[in-house]
């Protein structure tokens, strides 16, 4: 089982948060794809640094990335709950605030 | 990789897998957000047959902990509003976007498979509360402190955001 596994791995994860992204209307599905898509970028940044273990280069850019998925997270949330106290949707295609 | 890791791995793949179909395909989002737990449960345990055992308890605390959680409370605060189909209208444009990128994606997964690079072993603090520890405090301190600060900005900016405007 070599790292070439994990590469697989991550990329077919990748392309079902991409999926998920693109078909998916509900705002918040979307943002569980964004989720799906970092987390697989995780697993390649972590089996890069198992496979080239001189330093923890890779785990310590793994570590942001999970910070900054939380902070996107939250703000997202946020947005998706504002917005849907201003339209009571939460479908992308009934977001049509910025459109005219 | 030993046995028992191999084992681990594949476990954890599938998984991981079925997790990620059940976020995309779901039609309520309480599903897909179980299938994201699911997701992320078996990513920190494939974490683990890469050494890496801090980020395997974070991932469990800061994803499956807080933000699986926080998706929870906003699907509750919407409620049955939520709930949109998985198949919402224009079928065309968007099975063809779909099928498209899951196409690039399995390429790209074939091309990559084979890459093979022999594991070293690793030394007895690599990706442990230490190592990883020190790494971070001695490589990327200032990362860390900007980190931190743009958690605190998130936080000030989620609440600005999904405040009442009565209020």
């Amino acid at each position: 089982m070599g790292i070439g596994a994990y590469l697989a791995l991550a990329s077919v994860l990748f392309g079902i948060g991409a999926v998920g992204f693109l078909t998916r209307r509900n705002m918040l599905i979307q943002l569980m794809s964004i989720e799906l898509m970092l987390n697989s970028a995780n697993v390649l940044l972590l089996a890069f640094n198992r496979a080239y273990p001189g330093n923890h280069d890779g785990q310590v850019f793994a570590f942001f990335v999970i910070a900054v998925a939380a902070a996107e997270a939250a703000v997202g949330l946020a947005i998706v709950i504002a917005y849907y106290r201003v339209r009571k949707t939460i479908e992308t295609d009934r977001a049509t605030l910025l459109r005219y | 990789m030993t046995g028992a890791g191999a084992t681990l791995f594949v476990v954890t793949a599938i998984f991981a897998i079925i997790g990620a179909l059940i976020t995309v395909a779901a039609r309520r989002p309480l599903r897909a957000a179980m299938g994201l737990l699911v997701h992320i449960v078996s990513l920190a345990g494939m974490f683990l047959t890469l050494n890496a055992h801090l980020l395997a308890a974070l991932q469990l605390l800061v994803y499956a902990g807080a933000i699986v959680v926080l998706f929870v409370f906003v699907i509750m605060l919407i409620g049955p509003e939520a709930e949109t189909g998985p198949i919402e209208g224009r079928l065309v444009s968007r099975s063809t976007a779909g099928a498209l990128t899951l196409a690039v994606f399995l390429v790209v997964a074939t091309s990559v498979g084979g890459f093979d690079a022999a594991w070293i072993a690793v030394d007895a603090d690599f990706g442990t509360v230490e190592g990883l520890g020190l790494a971070i405090y001695r490589n990327a301190l200032v990362p860390f402190e900007l980190i931190s600060i743009t958690l605190l900005v998130a936080i000030i900016g989620a609440i600005a955001i999904a405040r009442s405007p009565t209020e």
